[in-house]
């Protein structure tokens, strides 16, 4: 079924499992051909020709933001900054960054508290419907968003918390929780359990092991966990899409509003130099990450940041 | 609160048990320690030592039995209000915590002021000899020092009760030996009632005022080094003393505890553990060190002999550690302070009172331990 | 061995309860129960509950049976087809990232110089977000973008090429964002594979090739079999690009779309409840398929552990 062109490298039919496996191994080298071989410059080109794309989006958006007018050439005739001043005011952007932020901080906030304790049972104990309920914490991180998303919004128009920033929080709560289970739970688990049973002998009580022992061992893994969610939250569109209303928009959904409601014309620089506000946040809030964590964590589970 | 007093007459363990789902770990460990020893609870892995330990700690509940300082009942506080140390096998320091701030954490714990937790950290940390590292985190320390951290950390509160944990297993040889040293040096200098777990017979023997032996949860034979030495209540414990000979033969004369046992091929004389009859199966317990190579010039035959060819001689400093193999094919492991050569043939020698006769039990290899399963597998 | 019944136990109901694993610290899981029976479980079986109930715009078309719905689903050509359309997007699209992920991954997973800068590079897209990835399309390989600008001056092509608002557009928008995704994942699980493995593999003599197919892949398999998924489930999900840059009423219009205009735009709730379900149903077959896929990789390629 999946012999449509797939534009690119490896342009053919990729039918079966093992057939592009097979021939993604002939692309890759052993790790002791000094000699360049084809495959290893098909890797690079390929990873070349990713870039040129990557870095052109980019800097077509960021020129288009300050470029009046840029039609039929390589580049606008002037550069400007009235689109973000434009923007800014249109669009009431001072609003929108305070509802993104306000979102983004309540969920990180709620899902910490909530789902540390929860990875920590997870971790540490055997009991029973263990499975059903890490089962449970895992299918809204495996689920289409819109699969859970729609009958959830349904709900919240039938409560009449429709478009509120409550709905908005909540929606984002939903992917988040399981997400903060999933990558706390194997960073509880690295944390060497007798270390609690040594503080329990020195006298500390449940209370004391928590403040004392376990609350400063899990900082770098709650950082972690947190700064994932506001990646995750800041760029959930589908679920806020769903709830958000005029006043409780995110950024990422003012823009596809902007895009789909006024489309082309003048307005695409405007929606140019709000994605370019939009990236920017982003990319503060990676650098920040990456000084806490491996690229890695960002898609995977907490692996590196061991302490003991 | 809990912290009364490090004082106590004496600490019962009234008929422990604990079970896991229907599978009993440990069962009826009934034992008074008195105030101030050292007592070793000795066994293979899995025969349940190291759940015997934490069920007094408090870690695990106990699912029978109770434990009694002097007439207060303790099994049912916490771990936290027992008033107990432990050392863990695994270290257990505090990763994000200095040397002195994990062996003030259990004063800090009990409210101790201020000035007092300086004093007593720092005098912990002279008795285990850290001072140059106080201020460095566990995890730039070595295995033994993290190990010398922990003891400290386990004693500075001069619990009523220090508990360890095979507390040395995871040194290398040679620190091992010093560590034992250090541990007995520390135990007299602070006179802190100890029970310390551990599989290795010789380290028990060398720390311990008695010996707690386990097998399968439980107790075969509670006494000082020198009883279970000299005369292991059974062939188990005598296995785990180092009687590395373990011969299934038949009685075939009874004189008192006198007995003389043999096959077709061989006969010695020994000593009953228990009263054996005529004809009945029993096993004999030798030591390797019991059982000498009779030196080639020694004039007579002597008496008491069994006769055997040299299979492997291995060099041991003063001494060589020979394997023979009988007619009948049985191997043993004999001491010899001259090297024969390796397929004549010797006459074996021991004292009947060394030779110890138990009456055999039908092996079940399926209740045996991993540990015993093998050995049985590699003796067959 | 005596059961532990023979002997009565003197342990408290307490001690017992705990010994089966249940104590008051599982209150601790408390809260994240109540947050997802409160806003996974319940709305999704109200969801499931709301497909029995048709409108009745849909009845008055599909009859008014309780079924009506998907009565709809299944003989309305505008909503069938787009699991199609939905499938001919996410499937070639997670293929491609998994399948170029791994020998770049392979490629880049000893140290060289740059290696961090690369890897951050990679990252990048994860920052960009859908919706702007979609508007950077627009701009770069619209018919006046700079890349067609340069392929017509270079000579290459005499007409502009159609790269956006149409399938294509999609299918490039989801390898942006879903690659650098499924290139860190495959790399993560590579690091996870002991070198010394494949030290031991080329000892026996095994070529690169060799020690790729027979040692380092089916080490590999269920890692790529979880990138999979997660990639599809990226992709299969989206539906901001397929609006943006994509042919929304025509050859993108995916499941997620449908379900959206049923929703936002018909405000059908029962219908756009019916295509949320019949979606996660169509994702969790091609999931089944892929883990049936990954058990039966694994158990015939390392025949059981050493």
């Amino acid at each position: 079924m999946a012999t449509q062109t797939v534009p690119s490298p490896p342009a053919e039919s990729p039918d079966a499992p093992p057939d592009p496996r097979r021939r993604s191994g002939a692309r890759a080298p052993g790790e002791k051909s000094l000699v360049a071989a084809p495959s290893t410059w098909i890797v690079w080109a390929g990873t070349a020709a990713f870039f040129i794309f990557l870095v052109g989006i980019l800097t077509s958006v960021v020129v288009d933001s300050f470029g009046r007018p840029w039609f039929d050439s390589w580049l606008p005739e002037n550069f400007v900054t009235s689109w973000y001043t434009d923007a800014w005011q249109r669009f009431g952007m001072a609003h929108i960054m305070g509802v993104t932020l306000t979102v983004a901080l309540t969920v990180i906030v709620i899902s910490t508290l909530v789902g540390v304790p929860a990875a920590y049972q997870l971790a540490r104990r055997t009991f029973p419907f263990k499975r059903t309920i890490t089962l449970l914490f895992l299918l809204p991180v495996l689920m289409p968003p819109i699969t859970y998303g729609i009958p959830l919004a349904t709900v919240m128009y039938n409560l009449g918390i429709g478009r509120t920033l409550t709905a908005v929080i909540l929606v984002n709560l939903v992917p988040s929780i399981p997400f903060v289970i999933i990558t706390m739970t194997p960073f509880i688990e690295q944390i060497n359990p007798t270390i609690e049973n040594a503080a329990r002998m020195s006298g500390a009580n449940m209370r004391q092991i928590l403040t004392k022992i376990l609350l400063p061992l899990l900082i770098p893994g709650v950082l972690a966990a947190s700064i994932l969610v506001l990646v995750r939250t800041v760029g959930m569109f589908e679920l806020t899409f769903l709830v958000s209303g005029p006043q409780s928009d995110t950024l990422v959904v003012a823009i596809y509003r902007a895009m789909t409601a006024a489309g082309g014309g003048e307005a695409r620089q405007l929606i140019s130099s709000m994605a370019v506000v939009y990236t920017a946040t982003m990319m503060v809030i990676l650098i920040v990450a990456l000084r806490y964590i491996s690229p890695t964590q960002l898609v995977a589970r907490v692996k590196e940041s061991r302490e003991d | 609160m809990s912290h009364s007093t490090s004082t106590f007459d004496s600490l019962q363990l009234k008929n422990v048990g604990r079970s896991f789902g229907g599978q009993d770990a440990l069962v009826g460990l009934n034992l008074t320690i008195r105030q101030g020893e050292f007592i070793a609870l000795l066994g293979p892995s899995g025969c349940g030592k190291s759940t015997a330990l934490n069920c007094i700690a408090g870690l695990l509940p106990l699912t029978h039995g109770e434990i009694l300082i002097d007439a207060e009942r303790v099994d049912l506080l916490p771990a936290e209000r027992r008033d107990f140390g432990m050392v863990f096998q695994n270290y257990a320091l505090f990763p994000h915590l200095t040397v002195e701030k994990n062996i003030a954490f259990g004063l800090q714990m009990r409210k101790v002021p201020k000035p007092e937790i300086k004093r007593r950290v720092a005098e912990a940390i002279a008795l285990v000899k850290l001072e140059q590292h106080a201020t460095k985190l566990p995890g730039q320390l070595s295995g033994g020092q993290q190990q010398r951290v922990a003891i400290a950390r386990a004693v500075v509160v001069e619990p009523r009760l220090v508990l360890m944990d095979e507390p040395l297993s995871n040194l290398d040889a040679k620190l091992r030996l010093e560590m034992r040293t250090e541990i007995r040096r520390l135990h007299l200098a602070l006179g802190l009632t100890t029970l310390y777990v551990t599989h290795d017979q010789e380290e028990a023997l060398s720390m311990a005022d008695r010996l707690v032996v386990l097998r399968e949860g439980r107790v075969q034979q509670i006494g000082t080094p020198e009883e279970l030495h000299n005369s292991p209540a059974n062939a188990h414990v005598a296995d785990f003393m180092g009687y590395r000979n373990l011969i299934d033969l038949t009685v075939t004369a009874v004189d008192g505890s006198a007995v003389t046992i043999g096959d077709h091929a061989l006969s010695l004389r020994g000593t009953a553990c228990e009263p054996v009859a005529v004809g009945a199966r029993v096993r004999a317990a030798i030591r390797p060190e019991d059982l000498l190579v009779v030196p080639p010039t020694a004039s007579a035959r002597g008496d008491n002999t069994v006769s055997a060819t040299v299979t492997v001689v291995e060099y041991h400093g003063r001494e060589f550690a020979v394997g023979v193999t009988t007619a009948t094919g049985r191997s043993l492991h004999v001491r010899s302070d001259h090297p024969p050569v390796v397929g004549s043939t010797v006459e074996l020698t021991a004292d009947p009172a060394r030779v110890l006769v138990f009456p055999s039990e039908a092996i079940d290899l399926d209740s045996l331990s991993v540990d015993e399963r093998e050995l049985a597998e590699v003796r067959q | 061995m005596s059961r532990g019944q023979t002997t009565k136990s003197t342990a408290s109901l307490r001690h017992r309860l705990a010994e089966r694993g249940i104590d008051s610290s599982l209150l601790m899981l408390v809260p994240a129960l109540i947050f997802a029976v409160a806003l996974f479980i319940y709305p999704f079986s109200y969801g499931i509950g709301l497909t029995f109930q048709p409108s009745a715009a849909t009845q008055a078309q599909w009859g008014t049976s309780i079924f009506a719905n998907y009565i709809a689903f299944f003989n309305d050509p505008f909503i069938f087809d787009s699991i199609w359309l939905t499938m001919r997007l996410a499937l070639p699209v997670a293929l491609f990232n998994v399948v170029v992920a791994v020998p770049v991954a392979f490629k880049l997973r000893h140290k060289f110089v740059g290696k961090k800068f690369l890897t951050i590079l990679l990252v990048l897209p994860i920052t960009l977000g859908t919706v702007l990835t979609a508007q950077g399309l627009l701009i770069f390989a619209g018919r006046q973008g700079w890349l067609n600008r340069f392929l017509l001056d270079i000579g290459l092509i005499d007409a502009p090429l159609a790269l956006v608002n149409n399938y294509l557009g999609v299918v490039f928008s989801l390898i942006i964002s879903g690659f650098p995704f499924a290139f860190l994942l495959i790399s993560s699980y590579l690091s996870g594979i002991d070198p010394s493995i494949e030290a031991a593999a080329k000892t026996m003599g095994a070529d690169w090739l060799q020690r790729f197919r027979r040692v380092i892949l089916p080490l590999l398999a269920p890692g790529l079999a979880t990138t999979f998924i997660l990639t599809f489930v990226l992709a299969f999900s989206v539906f901001p690009s397929a609006r943006l840059v994509g042919d929304a009423m025509g050859s993108t219009r995916v499941m997620a779309l449908m379900a959206f205009r049923a929703f936002g735009e018909q405000n059908d709730y029962p219908m756009a409840s019916t295509i949320a379900i019949m979606m996660g149903l169509v994702e969790l077959v091609v999931i089944a398929v892929v883990l049936v896929w990954r058990s039966f990789m694994y158990k015939g390629s390392t025949g059981g552990k050493g």
